[in-house]
């Protein structure tokens, strides 16, 4: 028996290896990108994604309002109080509107952020912390419209993207209890000595760090909750409030003292799967979906672990070793994961180099799909894999692709089948100069190979070279064809 | 699973369609209605075999958590205003004050002022309250709860109890239709080991559009799906779906152009339910619905939410019996309404209250027994401030299985449970 993670020989890193490294440490890309990540070999191609500091990020950073959202001024508090002295409802029903007119201007500048974030992971030249940063967004999952905070989700989103293959327990989970959006999310803010509320020191345990049920009991969920009591937050800063902070000793795990919100951190990663559960789910997001782990991944899961725990809780180490093994390679995991909606729609574009399609559609197609960038569905985060896929979230996929590849709205802008806005006859260009009746089939091999990764059956590649034959290979006919691989059931895999 | 029917593909793919676009900021490729061509629904209507002929379950499920003591009120108990010092429901006859039950065994027991709805239809003897439902070691965490409920299996995750209902039942070839859900996930209640539900957010984007791009891709789209085989690999699954997706398509989108015969309040279940009124007005095969609200997850400031809620989920429920009844199907529909655990029967110190236990089940329909069944929770006899369940959930399952649905009970909860006699 091999090592868990024993590395990938680096001469068997080829084309095709470093095309699942980029779909699946990444988003994907063009044909050339792909040849770009070969040359680099390896440990050359991992440092590439994985190294994302030295690669320039030239895209631009958002001009968010800060402060649509913010506590009553001094002023506005005054007033209040003097209206409910005199009994004055105007007042309090002007200051009412005005608020509902900000959390209109809020709710529409998260819908912007929802926009720039899903451009900038089809733009990015740093895919793997975008999709890091998409990860934890699952991971610690918070919602929008309990936080009605748009600059709160997206300091949250700028936390992760800082810290995505960081120090997990020192940058992300002590992080995330000072995290206002989550503080907000999970109630903590109104988590006070003699009332406290256990939802942040639940979910901390069952869905953050130690995974349900996974050595912890009811009784240091409620004394978990007593220590993290007076995390709360001001404005838009973390604050410790000292008045509603619990001093008394508490018990968890067993242990006694006046342990804080911190403290509670630390003991928590002092049990023994405070390192299985993260990996675990990295594995899942990185590497096979599948809801069971086989014995053989979970070795690979242990190993992963191990090399946390070793490396300080640092994430890189851990990504590194498994990028670089042959697991990750293995011909049984690749074209097994189901794509989530923001992945089917960021690749689409990369691989494809399409050209900018609308992002309030491209958003409003994910939410459809199941993925609301800053709402997911609860704090568990999405659930991945084959819950993305009903038969209606399969229609809704095939039908964002031909917006995407046509730039055209089924259902209101018809097409003759005509050009299109790009020509994407480009991909086949390179293909030898063969005889015609050839052609078809060669690009119905080279398209499908490249947009699904691995090889498909020969009665698919039938239906395909159907498409194209009598046909030069134009755009409109490279366009009609890649229509229908990405209807296909085997494109929804990567 | 057999798809190689040859009804299937003929019969279901792609009728003559025209379009209009609906109202609304989504893209229209998104949120499109599309105009099928009318055909006779009932020639395609089909009965499960072994099922009851032409019965159906409706699943309403409240997630998050929905107060059980504030929606069916124990305003008798002064434990329950010692508890609830600001957030009780008064009691009857003051302002805002419970609405009062006349049924037998219910003295001292109330429906929230909200829930006009619920409160008629008791009144009209065509709901039971199942009171305390619960199940022992209760979880308190969403996820895992709703789980136990829909998997009716406390040691865990495994396939839904209603997805195991199908399995059971139709061997061989289950309908895809036979279970429908409203929402972006599909419940894993209705998930089998062989069966898939049909789920959608709205039948309206419940197509393939890239027909109106470039009409020439309509018959290659036909063979999209592939050789849908029995293997239980990701891409088996993906084909299977997109087989039930095809059939499914052109059926449930006609019947969502059908108006309501009842006046529906408006919000997302209402709407969910009127389209469920519609289907099955429509003569759709399907045997199972699933539709879903969410938002009773009260931690904090409670009261005016949680009677929102109670407003949007009594008035629809109600139309959509109306809607039933006139349009005669109301004996054919039995409606169930849950959530995956009731709240803690303190107050919390932010006018909500956080994940409690047991609380009360509904039954709605011309068929149940009407009125209170089974215990209220004692609130003088709690386990570590929560109510202890008076009735196994699973005895609520193991009733609609035998008397509604006719079937074996114990096959598909694994185990015997007592029957409550709440159904005729």
């Amino acid at each position: 028996m091999p090592r868990p993670l024993e590395p990938l020989d680096p001469t068997s890193f080829g084309y095709w290896e470093a095309h699942h490294l980029l779909q699946r440490g990444g988003f994907g890309g063009t044909p050339e990108q792909v040849l770009t990540l070969t040359e680099m070999g390896r440990d050359g191609a991992i440092d590439h994604l994985l190294d994302w500091t030295k690669v320039p990020d030239p895209f631009p950073d958002p001009a968010f309002k800060t402060d649509i959202m913010r506590p009553a001024t001094e002023a506005e508090r005054r007033e209040i109080r003097m209206s409910r002295q005199s009994g004055d409802e105007s007042v309090r029903d002007r200051l009412r509107a005005e608020r509902q007119k900000r959390q209109r201007e809020d709710r529409q500048q998260i819908a912007r952020a929802r926009d720039w974030w899903l451009e900038r992971m089809i733009e990015t030249s740093r895919p793997l912390q975008e999709k890091l940063t998409l990860f934890w967004h699952g991971h610690f999952a918070t919602g929008y419209r309990a936080i009605e905070d748009s600059w709160h989700m997206l300091q949250q989103n700028d936390m992760f993207r800082n810290n995505a293959a960081g120090d997990f327990k020192g940058a992300l989970v002590h992080g995330i209890i000072r995290d206002p959006a989550m503080i907000k999310y999970l109630n903590n803010n109104q988590n006070r000595r003699g009332a406290p509320n256990e939802n942040l020191a639940r979910e901390l345990m069952e869905l953050f760090t130690l995974g349900e049920g996974n050595g912890y009991t009811e009784d240091d969920i409620k004394e978990g909750a007593r220590a993290l009591t007076g995390f709360s937050f001001r404005d838009d800063e973390f604050t410790f409030n000292s008045r509603m902070h619990d001093n008394n000793a508490k018990t968890i795990f067993g242990r006694s003292g006046n342990w804080s919100g911190d403290d509670f951190v630390e003991l928590i990663f002092t049990r023994p799967t405070a390192a299985t559960w993260i990996c675990w789910k990295l594995y899942r997001f990185f590497v096979d979906d599948a809801e069971e782990l086989t014995p053989q991944s979970k070795a690979v899961v242990d190993a992963m672990a191990r090399t946390l725990r070793k490396k300080n809780w640092n994430l890189k180490p851990v990504l590194e070793d498994l990028f670089a093994s042959q697991h990750f390679y293995h011909s049984t995991r690749r074209g097994i994961m189901v794509k989530s909606p923001v992945q089917l729609v960021v690749q689409a574009c990369r691989s494809l180099n399409l050209p900018p399609r609308n992002m309030r559609k491209l958003s409003e197609a994910c939410e459809y799909m199941g993925q609301s960038l800053f709402g997911p569905p609860s704090v568990k985060g999405w659930d991945g894999g084959r819950s993305w896929i009903n038969t209606s979230t399969l229609f809704t996929r095939q039908n964002t692709l031909i917006y995407l590849l046509t730039g055209r709205e089924p259902g209101s802008q018809p097409w003759d089948g005509g050009a299109v806005d790009h020509d994407l006859s480009r991909l086949v260009q390179h293909l030898p100069d063969i005889p015609q009746r050839d052609r078809p089939k060669d690009a119905a091999t080279y398209l499908s190979r490249f947009l699904l990764g691995n090889v498909p059956e020969p009665f698919r590649l039938n239906q395909w070279a159907d498409l194209a034959r009598d046909r030069t290979l134009d755009g409109p006919t490279v366009t009609r064809l890649i229509a229908m691989i990405t209807a296909a059931p085997e494109y929804q895999l990567c | 699973m057999t798809f190689n029917l040859p009804w299937s593909r003929r019969q279901f793919l792609h009728r003559g369609t025209a379009f209009a676009s609906m109202a609304g900021t989504a893209p229209l490729f998104l949120q499109q209605t599309a105009l099928g061509v009318a055909h006779p629904l009932g020639a395609l209507t089909s009965s499960i075999p072994g099922a009851a002929q032409d019965r159906i379950f409706v699943v309403v499920q409240l997630g998050g958590g929905n107060d059980g003591l504030n929606t069916v009120v124990p305003w008798g108990l002064d434990d329950y205003y010692r508890a609830r010092p600001t957030l009780g429901i008064k009691r009857p006859g003051t302002a805002d004050g419970a609405l009062r039950l006349t049924s037998s065994g219910s003295d001292g027991i109330g429906l929230h002022p909200e829930f006009e709805g619920m409160h008629a239809l008791m009144e009209d003897g065509l709901a039971a309250i199942v009171q305390g439902t619960g199940y022992p070691n209760p979880n308190r965490s969403h996820f895992s709860s709703m789980d136990i409920w829909h998997s009716a299996n406390p040691g865990g995750r495994s396939e839904g109890w209603l997805g195991r209902y199908f399995d059971n039942t139709c061997k061989g070839s289950p309908d895809p239709q036979a279970a429908l859900a409203f929402g972006r996930t599909a419940p894993l209640a209705l998930e089998g080991r062989r069966t898939r539900p049909v789920s959608f957010e709205s039948p309206k984007l419940y197509r393939w559009m890239g027909e109106d791009i470039d009409a020439d891709l309509k018959q290659a789209y036909r063979s999209v799906t592939g050789d849908p085989d029995k293997a239980d690999d990701t891409l088996a699954f993906l084909r299977r779906t997109a087989m039930d997706a095809q059939i499914s398509s052109a059926k449930v989108r006609d019947a969502a152009r059908l108006a309501p015969l009842a006046s529906f309040p408006g919000g997302n279940l209402s709407d969910q339910l009127r389209m469920v009124a519609a289907m099955i007005r429509s003569g759709l095969p399907t045997r199972v619905y699933y539709v879903t609200l969410g938002g009773f997850d009260t931690h904090a400031n409670q009261a005016n939410q949680h009677g929102r809620l109670l407003r949007q989920v009594g008035d629809s429920l109600r139309a959509f019996q109306q809607d039933l009844k006139a349009q005669d199907n109301d004996g054919r529909v039995l409606t169930m309404v849950f959530s995956e655990f009731g709240r803690r029967v303190k107050q919390n110190g932010s006018g909500g209250t956080d994940h409690g236990t047991a609380a009360p089940l509904y039954l709605i329909g011309p068929m149940v027994k009407p009125g209170l069944h089974g215990r209220h929770p004692n609130l003088a006899d709690l386990d570590d401030g929560d109510l202890k369940y008076t009735t196994d959930f699973r005895q609520v399952y193991a009733s609609v299985l035998d008397d509604w649905l006719k079937t074996d009970s114990t096959a598909v909860l694994k185990r015997r449970f007592k029957k409550l006699n709440v159904l005729a």
